[in-house]
């Protein structure tokens, strides 16, 4: 056993010893605690890049808790797709951090970073794991840190929100728990390969209710993408919650369209009678009405926060349309969208945040106020980060787009699938147009008011580096799809998945 | 993408022989692309430097643009096609792939040229305190992004490019930001060029997917099979919403003159010889792909020639300088896209000389205009006149490039118009052959009537308003040296044709045709024909017009006219009022509409699922028979449930029902042999229950209602259909065999391989240990979150609020009484005890870290309850905190020990020791991961149990102090 078997779990044993570490340290020396917050974000970036590295000659990697098997025991799996997810997640969190440590914002509230670390634990297992059950139990960890992050730094917006976000998500944990119990009464396992073989054998009688069970965990999945009508938690939860948590929840969204791109492919391909594929055909439609909810709001936002938070919605609707041809180019297209929507969605969080803290009274309201500091640059942030966003060039949104442009060229619906997405962009161009118009282009003399705070530039690191990213990702489109089409292959080839999980161990 | 990774260089030799290589083209080409945008950053570098740093800069880029593309002038010309690829997005087809024939040549030559002669023009032209670095930069991005339009070899390259034409020339038209009017022609721009750029993707997508190539030669070979497919005329119509959009036609004009709000320099670079000109390469670039079909000649000549005919008419009548350029470059767009339209080869050529004399004569008229603007500080005809005397030069510069547009011989103008004259007499529009050369001369006439009265009343006859005439005079040499290059150019168009445009003219006619036209003839004079006829007609209407002007305005402004920006605006804002007013309804936050709308998909899945999939509810499994008891227990349960739901404002009274479904689930894990379920269900239920009366307590004790009668009848058949479905599903799943699971293996390994009796224990400290570890770890962020959320209550309006809260529930006298402090101090010590026997115990029979912390939790709470807050809390010694951090960390050290053994994360391992008097006890690291999570639930039970506390006491002081203040003021 090598230190490169054992890497597997170190994206959730770093964040879970860094958490209690932090929890410790925070009271008495507050700065050992924001240092081990930041290098726990620095190792999780560091061992997510290794299993990026090892997962680009194919193997599919298995790791069985305890020693026991699957499908006995929980074994993490560690693909192409759950190494762009571990990496990714970890490239958000050192973001986030850093904004929230050089905003000073982590200090709002009581135990930001213990609740930072244990969401990390929560996304990066829910990347990792190969088991049902368990993919449970992290979206619990998840849930419940975020509800906890969410609040912090506190106000009755963010208390009320807060009440909607965790009681809508609860209803939902529920609802898995409930499809979790179906499947396991059908496929007395909770393996997820090992149920993917399970489910061809399920007779006639039990197919409705197999059905009902794939589709409601595909409901499970879709409350936490915030695919429409499942979305109204969204908009006010993300706008009103501090903004490198903001920044951070960025990829909350992006673990429901994960897991969808799990578990459809590995259970419910195929073999799965008539649960086979259960819920493609909704997905396009619902997809294009996510996108046209999503950019619908960035239209008419009257803040960037705002802003931000329906664009993250419209942008789980463009990438759902890709995730609804369940094909290996389609797929391809997804996750190269994934990462880009991932990003751009935190850097405008941040960007308003850069904003917000300049403008006094005016916040990030679209609202004309009095020239303040650093105004040119943070035109310049605010323009990168809503060009990735609506998807122009040249950064890797517009690539994205043409990438799931032409992989749904041969589906049924394309058309409109095509005109979702180019008439959202548009919808999303002139929304981003306006607000940012208004913001750094109309002025009003600085009347008798308070006098707009002096803000150092250190704010603007998070932003640049996320948007930079962004440069790199478009840059490196050619690399950067061809391992997303391995990928792509891997998890559509689930036989692969199958044979790697229950056969080595 | 490094430019310098460019990995296959080829030279396509079209027509000519093999001729010597250029040298370095990939270099050369990458440059032309690279070299605007690279000048674009160093002026943003140094921004704050002084003006002639941003200019010269920016000159300096395109200077050394213009001397490349001269540079491979030669072989170009001659036929050679310069290309350079290397990959960028294989995946899609989408290449770094650039390259230059004639085409491409003249407007890239065109591009830095101009670009030249502007940055010169406009380095004069801004005021002082004006931000040069950035327009200079934008101006840089525009012209890159031009650039690449125009020698891109690959169709999704090209259109990045054009897309990031629509966003720089946003910055340029909007750089007079605090301008209202300047923001919103900008937003238009960006709106309807950026929008037809969008349809354009659509269209350049089909046509890539139809020719099977994004690559650009490939696809310009693929005429007959694109022209074959049933999807040439989607194809067709989104292109020619893109070319249409960007070149400002009917009825995509309208964001052309609203684009005038951007300073001279940018209006006389963007309207000249690029941005709007994209339009019109795009379409001569796809000419051999696209037309020649009777759709193509249909809309594209109607379109164009509509266009021109009403740009003429409008531009007749407009007062301010640009405007009235503005209306005629819509106008000479028309010609120039109803000239492609024709898809006849000569009309080709036509349209390649008339963009060349186009850009050098509207190039010239626009930076006239900034002089004139900046000179008298008007632009304003109605206020100008006779200004020939004051500035002669700016006169002659200007009459020269009106005679050009007008048409007058021996201007460059007159030849192409001529040719365009010609050339609408071999087409028939609509069956009727007269119809496009009618209007054509009639718009001839009307643009020398626009041309005459832009030359006529500024310069000559006699000034209207002696006050901008006062200050009128020639500006310095450096603002009238670049228009008195483009008046040069104008007239060495007309005099020597032959000499400097018809090699040029020839070969990118070549190459827009796709095969190789005859060395054009260019003259002035071809002879009477019908075209001098029309081009004499022409002139002379226009002249007729000039005369007349007054009376023509008196009409033209007595017919109402539509304002297509004010229509765009109120439609935005109509959309907008709309879409917000939607948006808000169904965002609306409300919890209620959330849930409804979950569990309304919830119902419709389940519906859907049980229809399509089929197969029966109720499973083969032999059923239990029911014991009196266990009736009666489930008629208790569902007379709890109703009560619950009766009571639903009666916050005490539901808990109590609650209370009564927990313990009745308990009775049924006991009936049905589940001790462990039983045992942890009963602990979970007395923990929660005392806690959330803890919390009910500073609650409003009936809450408001929230719901009309109408949505409760919804709601409660839709809870009903959930009920139903939730209800169907655990019938479908009891009645049915579980058939072979897993849990047969954790039966069969429990005791050999974790080492424990009670297999649940063991799935949950080993099978699925990691499972409990986050679990463990949810319940410790409970506890942080509880923490971070109450602890501040004491602040703000929270804090507030609790100091005003008011007793609303009667108090028994007797606050800690005797009896039950007492009984609780003894019971203590026996509950440590069984906590700690039942913790032990927990990997062979039932129990473990998890009851066993409830039942510890419970004995302190009790604690709490009985002997207050104060006198338990000051007994404590471990904080909550320490508890949580301690317990996850014991179990991930617990976890990671096995690693030093060589073994996975969490794998266990187990021995028997014999002890003096307790005998054989086993010790197994499952323990130790038990301990952790012991320490984890108990230190957030506890937590929660004293932010509770805390609140309640603070808000209980404040209410004593409260009434002992009013009981001393009444008493007083």
């Amino acid at each position: 056993m090598s230190v490169a078997t054992h890497l597997a779990i170190a994206p959730v044993v770093i964040p879970a010893i860094a958490a209690p570490l932090a929890l410790l340290m925070m009271r008495r020396r507050r700065r050992v605690g924001v240092g081990i917050s930041l290098l726990s974000c620095s190792a999780m970036l560091v061992a997510a890049l290794t299993l990026l590295v090892l997962s680009m000659d194919g193997t599919i990697r298995t790791y069985a808790i305890g020693e026991w098997a699957a499908p006995f025991g929980i074994v993490l799996v560690v693909d192409r797709l759950s190494a762009i997810m571990l990496t990714l997640a970890a490239s958000l969190s050192l973001i986030a951090m850093l904004h929230a440590v050089l905003t000073r914002t982590d200090r709002d509230g009581w135990h930001f970073h213990p609740l930072f670390q244990f969401q990390m634990l929560g996304l990066n297992g829910a990347f990792l794991t190969g088991d049902l059950f368990n993919l449970f139990v992290f979206f619990e960890v998840l849930l419940i840190a975020s509800y906890g992050l969410m609040l912090h730094g506190q106000g009755p917006a963010r208390l009320k929100a807060g009440i909607q976000y965790v009681i809508v998500n609860i209803v939902g944990s529920s609802l898995f728990l409930i499809a979790l119990g179906l499947l396991y009464a059908l496929t007395g396992t909770l393996n997820m390969a090992d149920m993917g073989l399970q489910v061809a054998a399920i007779g006639p009688d039990d197919q409705g209710l197999l059905r009902v069970a794939a589709l409601l965990l595909a409901t499970v999945f879709a409350i936490k993408a915030a695919l429409v009508p499942l979305h109204l938690w969204l908009p006010r939860t993300y706008a009103v919650t501090t903004p490198a948590v903001a920044a951070l929840f960025a990829i909350m969204t992006k673990v429901g369209v994960y897991a969808m791109i799990r578990v459809v492919p590995l259970i419910f391909g195929d073999d799965a009678g008539a649960a086979a594929w259960a819920p493609a055909p909704y997905l396009m439609p619902i997809a294009i009405l996510t996108a046209i909810v999503g950019f619908a709001g960035v239209f008419v936002a009257r803040s960037l926060s705002e802003q931000a938070a329906y664009a993250i919605i419209g942008s789980t609707g463009t990438l759902m349309i890709a995730v609804s041809a369940w094909q290996v180019d389609s797929i391809t297209a997804a996750l190269y969208y994934l990462v880009h929507s991932t990003l751009s969605g935190a850097a405008l969080f941040l960007v308003a945040d850069v904003v917000a803290r300049r403008r006094g009274s005016h916040v990030d309201h679209a609202s004309p106020g009095p020239v303040f500091a650093h105004r040119q640059l943070a035109a310049l942030l605010f323009m990168a980060a809503t060009i990735a966003t609506a998807g122009l060039p040249p950064l890797s949104g517009f690539i994205g787009k043409l990438m799931i442009l032409q992989s749904v060229a041969d589906i049924d619906g394309w058309a409109w699938g095509w005109t979702a997405i180019l008439a959202t962009t548009l919808i999303g161009v002139i929304g981003f147009a306006r607000t940012g118009s208004a913001i750094f282009w109309k002025s009003e003399p600085a009347g008798d008011g308070p006098s707009l705070p002096l803000v150092a530039r250190t704010d603007m690191v998070a932003p640049v580096i996320a948007l930079l990213l962004l440069v790199a990702l478009s840059a490196a489109a050619g690399p950067a799809t061809a391992f997303m089409q391995d990928a792509a292959g891997q998890i559509m080839n689930s036989g692969a998945t199958v044979r790697a999980v229950l056969e080595k161990g | 993408m490094g430019k310098r990774a460019a990995t296959c260089c080829k030279k396509v030799t079209a027509k000519k022989e093999y001729r010597s290589q250029p040298m370095a083209v990939p270099a050369t080409l990458s440059t032309l692309v690279v070299l605007p945008f690279v000048a674009a950053l160093l002026i943003a570098a140094f921004g704050g430097a002084q003006r002639w740093v941003h200019s010269g800069l920016a000159a300096a880029g395109s200077a050394i643009g213009l001397a490349l593309i001269l540079s491979v002038a030669g072989p170009v010309i001659g036929g050679d096609i310069l290309s350079v690829s290397a990959p960028w997005v294989p995946a899609i087809g989408l290449d770094f792939s650039l390259m230059i024939d004639p085409l491409g040549l003249m407007f890239a030559g065109l591009i830095f040229g101009i670009g030249l002669l502007v940055v010169i023009f406009g380095h004069f032209y801004l005021a002082d305190g004006e931000a040069t670095g950035r327009f200079f930069a934008s101006l840089m991005l525009f012209q890159g992004a031009m650039v690449g339009i125009v020698i891109s070899g690959n169709i999704l390259l090209l259109l990045t490019f054009w897309e990031l034409t629509s966003l720089s020339s946003f910055l340029l038209i909007g750089f007079w930001r605090h301008r209202a009017d300047a923001r919103q022609g900008a937003r238009m721009a960006l709106a309807i060029t950026g929008g037809g750029g969008l349809v354009l993707i659509a269209g350049m997508l089909m046509l890539g997917i139809v020719a099977g190539s994004f690559d650009l030669m490939t696809i310009l070979q693929s005429g007959d099979i694109v022209r074959a497919s049933p999807l040439y005329p989607v194809i067709l119509i989104l292109i020619l919403i893109g070319c249409f959009t960007k070149s400002a036609q009917f009825p995509f004009h309208f964001w052309l003159p609203h684009a005038m709000a951007a300073p001279t320099p940018v209006s006389a670079y963007l309207h000249s010889a690029t941005m709007v000109k994209a339009g019109v390469f795009l379409l001569a670039r796809l000419w051999p792909v696209l037309a020649g079909t009777e759709l193509y000649t249909g809309i594209v000549t109607s379109v164009g020639l509509f266009t021109m005919l009403f740009g003429a008419w409008a531009a007749l009548f407009r007062h301010d300088l640009k405007g009235i350029l503005a209306y005629s470059t819509i106008s000479q767009l028309g010609l120039l896209v109803m000239l492609l339209g024709f898809s006849i080869e000569m009309a080709a050529v036509a349209a390649v000389l008339h963009i060349l004399n186009h850009a050098a004569f509207k190039a010239a008229l626009f930076m006239t205009a900034g002089i004139v603007d900046h000179e008298t500080g008007t632009r304003d005809i109605r206020r100008l006149g006779g200004l020939a005397k004051a500035m002669p030069v700016t006169a002659l510069i200007a009459t020269i490039a009106a005679g050009a547009m007008a048409g007058i011989p021996p201007l460059g103008g007159f030849i192409s118009k001529e040719m365009m004259l010609y050339e609408t007499l071999e087409i028939s529009l609509f069956g009727l052959p007269w119809l496009v050369p009618v209007v054509a001369t009639v718009a001839a006439a009307l643009s020398a009537g626009y041309s005459l009265r832009y030359a006529w009343q500024l310069f000559f006859g006699r000034p209207r308003d002696p006050e901008p005439q006062a200050k009128a005079h020639d500006p310095a040499a450096g603002m009238w040296i670049s228009p008195a290059f483009l008046a040069v150019l104008a007239v060495l168009l007309g005099l020597a044709p032959m000499l400097i445009a018809a090699p040029l003219v020839t070969a990118v006619s070549s190459a827009v045709i796709g095969r190789a036209v005859p060395e054009v003839e260019l003259a002035l004079w071809h002879g009477v024909n019908t075209a001098l006829v029309m081009s004499i007609i022409a002139v002379a209407a226009g002249v007729l017009m000039l005369w007349r002007h007054g009376t023509l305005l008196r009409l033209y402004e007595g017919v109402r006219h539509l304002d297509a920006k004010h229509l765009f605006e109120r439609g935005l804002g109509m959309m907008d009022a709309a879409v917000r007013k939607a948006i808000m309804l169904v965002h609306r936050p409300s919890l209620q509409r959330m849930l409804f709308a979950t569990f309304a998909v919830v119902a419709l899945v389940m519906a859907e699922g049980a229809w399509i999939g089929g197969g029966s509810l109720t499973g083969t499994r032999e059923g239990l028979p029911a014991s009196p008891v266990a009736i009666f227990a489930w008629l208790l349960l569902i007379a709890a449930t109703i009560a619950v739901l009766l009571n639903e404002r009666q916050r005490f009274r539901v808990l109590i029902y609650i209370s009564v479904i927990g313990l009745i689930i308990t009775l049924g894990f006991i009936h049905l042999s589940a001790p462990d379920l039983a045992l942890t269900q009963i602990a979970v239920e007395v923990v929660t229950i005392l806690l959330l009366l803890l919390a009910l307590n500073l609650l409003p004790k009936t809450p408001p209602v929230l719901s009309r009668p109408s949505r409760r009848w919804r709601d409660g058949m839709l809870a009903i259909l959930g009920g139903l479905g939730i209800g169907g599903a655990s019938w479908a799943m009891l009645t049915r065999d579980p058939g072979q699971t897993i849990s047969s293996f954790h039966l069969a390994n429990s005791y050999s391989g974790g080492g424990g009796k009670n297999v649940v224990n063991v799935i949950l400290v080993d099978f699925r240990a990691f499972d409990t570890m986050g679990e463990i770890i949810v319940l410790g962020i409970a506890g942080l979150a509880i923490y971070a959320l109450l602890d501040t209550t004491s602040r703000g309006t929270a804090g507030e609020r609790l100091r005003t809260w008011q007793e609303d529930m009667p108090h028994s006298p007797e606050s800690h009484p005797v009896m039950f402090v007492m009984a609780t101090r003894i019971l203590l010590p026996l509950v440590l005890a069984a906590g700690l026997f039942i913790f032990l115990r927990g990997h062979n029979e039932p129990g473990g870290g998890f009851v066993a912390a409830l039942v510890v939790a419970i004995a302190f709470m009790v604690q709490y309850l009985a002997s207050g807050f104060d006198w338990t809390d000051s007994r404590r010694r471990i904080g909550e905190h320490f508890l949580i951090a301690a317990g996850v960390l014991l179990a991930i050290a617990t976890g990671l020990g096995s690693l030093l053994f060589g073994a996975n994360f969490l794998t266990s391992a187990f021995g028997y020791f014999t002890l003096p008097l307790v005998g054989e006890l086993e010790l197994a690291t499952a323990l130790l991961f038990d301990l952790g999570v012991f320490a984890v639930v108990f230190g957030a039970v506890m937590q929660t149990l004293a932010q509770l506390s805390h609140i309640s006491q603070r808000a209980a002081r404040a209410h004593a102090a409260r009434s002992r203040a009013s009981s001393a003021e009444n008493g007083a």
